[in-house]
């Protein structure tokens, strides 16, 4: 809402505030000021000049010499290149060091070889436009003679002349405020705050003809659904003379940001932004007989609006109709069938009231978002369409713009009743921690035009204020009147002790993460939602479960319609867009969540989980696997995970055949990672090879340790043996391990594999692995003896099932 | 005899103090089994008693002394030794430190943990909930019902008619009112969605956190000490915070919440735009319909919410200006914070 601080003068007083403090304030008291603007400060030293004689340019065929009086003695000369000036015209004179808006500065100089002391101005060099300034031209000078100001005073600053003096004050007004879109709900706000008298007048009656005749004859009016149209005030003027409307109430709708079109339409327009109430004014002439209808539209009724848009209706909107067609869509916007022009003799005003929810559904299903229907779905008192039409017809009669037909249509078959409700003034301080008397908040009450009780026990709530129901909200008015500020802060002295902490499974991750950091990743934040296209990029399978997505219904665009059911293909992007940019040895991680379409219930399953992702530089002998997999292993170790299994796959297709492995515990996967497959690294254009893991976090805290048992430390001696074993290359190195614990017992303490080694003398397909074995008896030191007849069992085994062999 | 001693003691003492004398063959040579001092005294026996005791007391204190000249060149050499190692061993400490590379947990993971350690401390416990969510908790619970205009300034993705990506992380208030019994204390800090294109002030993803108290004889005041305690642990001890009037369904009274700006303390300057406050939070009592509409009577409970925008935070703390940084993930941002 665009204030004029001009109109609101009409109301209340507050000459006596700066603009600067005046927005502060009545920010604090709930009108929150987003910004306001000194109007045509920019405009400085222009005045009115007459044009006292136009001689040609003897150097130019365009130009003219003009000698223009303004009212400082001597006439000055002006060279102009306009072709409308002649002696006589009264024009606006930016003289010698003047400034005009967008920062222009007016200086004495000679054009071809004449002396010109300033510049006249047109239209567009004073920030105007021809509906601001009917009559004049665009592409010339303004001459004041052109729209009735050829008596303007000569020497006069041309902003006192042209009105433009005026400071717009440009407020956010909440949703529940819907009374404050207007000067009079706004003029409300500052006399409460400032402590100011707030001066209403109900318009005066119009006078009408005596001639006999009655809005009878003109017009009837039927509402058929009554829900949607709760009252429907109208009246008809004739005899309509169109015209602009006079400088002032044009000036003003230009300060509220509205443009003038005629004293018709601008009327209506005046009295939405004075009364906070939309209007409409329709062409009589142009209805198919003397019955309005304000009916439902019929599913895919065609209708034009005024900015000649066409529009296919729902049943669900609104119509005002005639007999035959929809002249309106109620409370958004007219149509161009019935528009005011030019010629229009009689003038149907309609004054009504609409419901929100409808207006809102339907201004957005067409998208057409009015002043009218922006203030119809925040819901406008029913009270206010007689007070709005009423100062239409003042405005009429003030403007001299028609005559006004004797009688009102008001349909208006429930009337509102007032709300009433107990001024609760102990619970009010107790609920906001401060102490007022009654008496004070009652006073408070009076001045917001509250109704209030002689023993200031209850309140009746004025009906545009449908968002004052309850404690709370009378609360809230104490408040921001008292002042915001005001309050004492406290500590929930009274309330019951909480003890506040992270669950064990926030606080697993938050050591997860802390963990994953100290081994050198760093956090990455990408979005949920993804392109479907990505997973063909980090090739699913066309029946892959993963390519099933939470689809948006509205999306912002293709790259952004589903929600992920995998971080691979994010990470995978971040990995390729700081490649891109060359950046070093890039190590990531992300925790957060997938979302999977449950079979079972309407909302998807969110699980949480890791990815991982880095790109190695030298990687021949696949050290980015082994990374990976210490990594995971640190992570499994800190979970308190043991005998946790890695298993090579070969069938997820995002990843390299031959450098990818499942991580699982017993039956439940808890990973998958590897090197990305040669056409993954393609198509996101990588040169490096690229390792990725993705890792189900609540499988890895289901299967976290949940009690720790301490284990004594040994007391007893170990004994280590080291063996170099020959076996053939697909042997997997980790079988070894696994029997040596297997067939040695429980005196096996580990088995650790610390070197493999191929060369000629291991001879070809086959590879020496190295294992450091640790042996130790619980209950007592381990002789040399008992452990040779424990290695010669594991040799045996070993040769026996595997055929792996000592090294000789 | 004694002169032979004496020429013994002479001899031995200038041996030792020779540079790089052989300490321990000296000692031999001279104090051994074998030794000229041992010698000598093996010659007692042909003294005669009056000089027998006299000639003994020498040859001990020739031998005291030697072993203490011994000792004294002893602890010479090593020192010198150990100096000499030292000096060897100097090494060059402008050379750089082993690489071991930490990573860095992002700024936004950064700012909420400092928020949930803010708020942990003060008893409040985190509580979480979905993003994929019921177009019933993300408004209606909270006092928005169909049609309503606050809907307008939440540009919210839909899934289907009923369900959304929650456009704040307000469902949470009522999933936790709706399951748990006051009193009530919880933050719940997470993502949420709205239909807002990509700029340098603007994502389709963001992060908040929510704050929810619910107990008997919760006041207005607790509210703004609460905040003004979170505030001043964030953002230093000399903040000051500001309620101004706004209108949120949901909560009533309702304020947005400034900061004394901690850039310049509230002067005026480049990051607060010459107002010297900082706008960081909205806040409110709980409307007693969304307190009814959980299941908790308002006559007996009452309770205050709150909730901020982790990248605004983010944003200001580390003057970032282009929001796009915290989701393009360049390590040379990342790496910064």
């Amino acid at each position: 809402m665009q204030l004029s601080m001009k109109w609101l003068a009409d109301y209340t007083d507050v000459s006596d505030i700066s603009i600067k403090d005046y927005c502060d304030k009545i920010t604090m008291t709930g009108s929150k000021v987003e910004t306001f603007e000194v109007l045509a400060e920019d405009i400085t030293k222009v005045v009115v000049g007459k044009i006292l004689s136009v001689v040609p340019h003897s150097n130019s065929d365009h130009l003219v010499i003009c000698q223009v009086d303004i009212g400082a003695g001597e006439p000055v000369q002006i060279v102009t290149g306009a072709s409308n000036v002649f002696a006589g015209a009264v024009v606006p004179v930016a003289t010698d060091g003047s400034t005009l808006p967008g920062g222009v500065k007016i200086k004495k100089g000679k054009l071809r070889g004449e002396v010109s002391c300033g510049m006249l101005c047109s239209i567009g060099e004073l920030g105007l436009t021809t509906h601001d300034m009917p009559g004049a031209i665009e592409d010339g000078i303004l001459i004041l003679n052109d729209v009735g100001m050829a008596d303007a005073p000569i020497g006069k600053d041309i902003r006192e002349v042209l009105e433009l003096s005026d400071t717009a004050v440009e407020f956010e007004i909440t949703s529940n405020r819907p009374d404050c879109l207007s000067v009079i709900g706004l003029a409300r706000e500052t006399a409460v705050s400032f402590g100011k008298e707030l001066k209403l007048t109900a318009p005066a009656k119009p006078a009408v003809l005596n001639d006999g005749e009655t809005i009878d004859k003109y017009l009837s009016v039927d509402v058929l659904n009554a829900e949607l149209c709760t009252r429907y005030s109208a009246r008809v003027v004739k005899n309509v003379k169109i015209a602009p409307s006079p400088l002032w109430l044009r000036m003003r709708l230009r300060a509220s940001g509205v443009r003038p079109i005629n004293n018709i339409v601008d009327i209506t327009n005046y009295v939405m932004l004075e009364y906070g109430q939309p209007m409409h004014a329709f062409d009589y002439k142009c209805l198919d007989g003397s019955h309005i209808i304000v009916r439902n539209a019929a599913q895919g009724e065609k209708f034009i609006s005024l900015d000649n848009e066409e529009h296919t209706l729902d049943a669900a909107s609104l119509v005002i109709a005639d007999e035959k067609k929809a002249v309106a869509l109620a409370g958004v916007m007219g149509g161009l069938n019935s528009e005011i022009t030019d010629d229009t003799v009689t003038v149907v005003f309609e004054s009504a009231m609409f419901h929100p929810g409808n207006v809102r559904v339907t201004a957005k299903n067409q998208g057409m978002r009015t002043e009218s229907s922006s203030r119809f779905e925040k819901g406008l008192d029913c009270e206010n369409t007689m007070p709005a039409l009423d100062r239409a017809c003042e405005l009429v009669a003030l403007l001299g713009a028609g005559e006004i037909v004797d009688g009102t249509i008001d349909v208006y078959p429930a009337k509102k009743v007032p709300f009433t409700m107990p001024l609760e003034a102990e619970k009010i301080n107790e609920f906001l921690g401060v102490d007022l008397t009654r008496e004070y908040m009652a006073d408070i009450f009076r001045a917001l035009d509250f109704g209030v009780s002689e023993d200031n026990m209850t309140l009746t709530v004025p009906t545009y204020r449908d968002d004052v129901r309850c404690m709370n909200d009378l609360a809230e008015e104490v408040l921001r009147i008292y002042g915001y500020d005001k309050i004492t802060s406290t500590l929930s002295s009274k309330a019951t002790p909480t003890n506040g902490a992270r669950t064990e499974r926030q606080s697993f991750d938050m050591n997860l993460h802390d963990m994953l950091c100290g081994m050198g990743l760093d956090e990455i934040e990408t979005f949920s939602f993804i392109s479907p296209s990505w997973y063909s990029r980090i090739r699913l399978a066309e029946d892959d479960a993963r390519r099933t997505s939470v689809v948006i219904s509205n999306p912002l665009g293709e790259d952004t319609s589903v929600m992920r059911t995998t971080i691979l293909p994010s990470i995978l992007k971040v990995l390729a867009d700081n490649a891109a940019v060359k950046n070093k040895e890039v190590a990531l991680f992300e925790m957060g969540k997938v979302y999977l379409p449950a079979a079972d219930a309407e909302l998807p399953e969110e699980p949480g989980h890791l990815s991982i992702g880095f790109y190695a530089g030298d990687d021949k002998k696949g050290e980015g696997f082994y990374r990976m997999k210490g990594i995971l292993e640190a992570i499994l170790y800190i979970a308190g995970i043991e005998e946790a299994d890695f298993t090579a796959c070969t069938d997820a297709l995002t990843f390299h055949p031959g450098r990818c492995a499942v991580l699982s515990k017993g039956d439940t996967k808890l990973a998958v990672f590897g090197q990305i497959h040669p056409e993954v690294a393609e198509n996101y254009n990588f040169n490096v090879p690229v390792y990725v893991c993705e890792l189900d976090m609540e499988a890895l805290y289901a299967a976290r340790r949940l009690m720790m048992d301490y284990k004594p430390l040994p007391k007893h001696p170990a004994l280590e043996r080291d063996f170099s074993f020959v076996c053939s290359e697909e042997t997997p190195a980790g079988i070894i391990s696994k029997e040596i614990k297997e067939i040695g017992g429980k005196v096996v303490e580990s088995a650790e594999l610390f070197d493999i080694y191929r060369g000629p003398q291991i001879g070809e397909n086959k590879k020496s692995v190295s294992y450091a074995v640790q042996l130790r008896a619980d209950d007592h030191t381990m002789t040399d003896e008992e452990a040779d007849a424990t290695v010669k069992k594991i040799l045996a085994g070993l040769a026996d099932k595997h055929g792996i062999t000592l090294r000789q | 005899m004694k002169e032979t001693l004496l020429k013994i003691k002479t001899e031995a003492i200038a041996a030792l103090a020779q540079d790089g004398a052989d300490i321990e063959a000296l000692r031999i040579k001279y104090l051994g089994k074998k030794g000229e001092l041992t010698a000598v005294l093996r010659g007692m026996g042909k003294l005669s008693a009056e000089e027998r005791p006299v000639i003994g007391q020498l040859a001990n204190d020739i031998r005291a002394e030697i072993e203490a000249e011994i000792e004294k060149q002893s602890v010479a050499m090593k020192s010198a030794a150990l100096d000499a190692k030292l000096k060897a061993e100097k090494l060059d400490v402008t050379i750089p430190g082993e690489k071991i590379h930490v990573g860095k947990p992002h700024p936004l993971a950064m700012v909420q943990r400092q928020l949930e350690e803010i708020f942990l401390g003060m008893g409040y416990s985190i509580a979480e909930g979905p993003e994929v969510e019921y177009d019933y908790y993300n408004f209606q619970a909270l006092n928005i019902p169909p049609d309503h205009p606050a809907r307008d300034t939440q540009d919210t993705f839909y899934i289907t008619e009923n369900i959304l990506l929650r456009s704040q992380t307000s469902p949470v208030q009522a999933r936790v009112m709706e399951q748990q019994k006051p009193p009530i204390k919880i933050i719940s800090p997470g993502r949420v969605y709205r239909s807002d294109a990509v700029d340098a002030t603007h994502s389709p993803l963001f992060h908040q956190c929510e704050g929810l108290v619910v107990d008997k004889g919760i006041t207005m005041g607790d509210l703004k000490g609460t905040l003004e305690m979170f505030a001043q642990t964030m953002f230093g001890a000399d903040t000051r915070i500001r309620f101004r009037p706004h209108h949120f369904p949901f909560t009533e009274p309702s304020a947005e919440v400034d900061v004394s700006c901690f850039a310049c303390g509230g002067k005026g300057c480049r990051l607060c735009k010459g107002e010297g406050w900082i706008e960081i939070l909205g806040a409110g009592m709980v409307h007693p319909n969304v307190l009814r509409m959980c299941g908790i009577d308002p006559e007996v409970y009452s309770g205050f919410a709150f909730g901020l925008g982790i990248e605004r935070i983010v944003m200001l703390k580390y003057h970032i200006d282009d929001m796009r940084h915290l989701y393009e993930n360049d390590i040379r941002f990342l790496q910064q914070f």
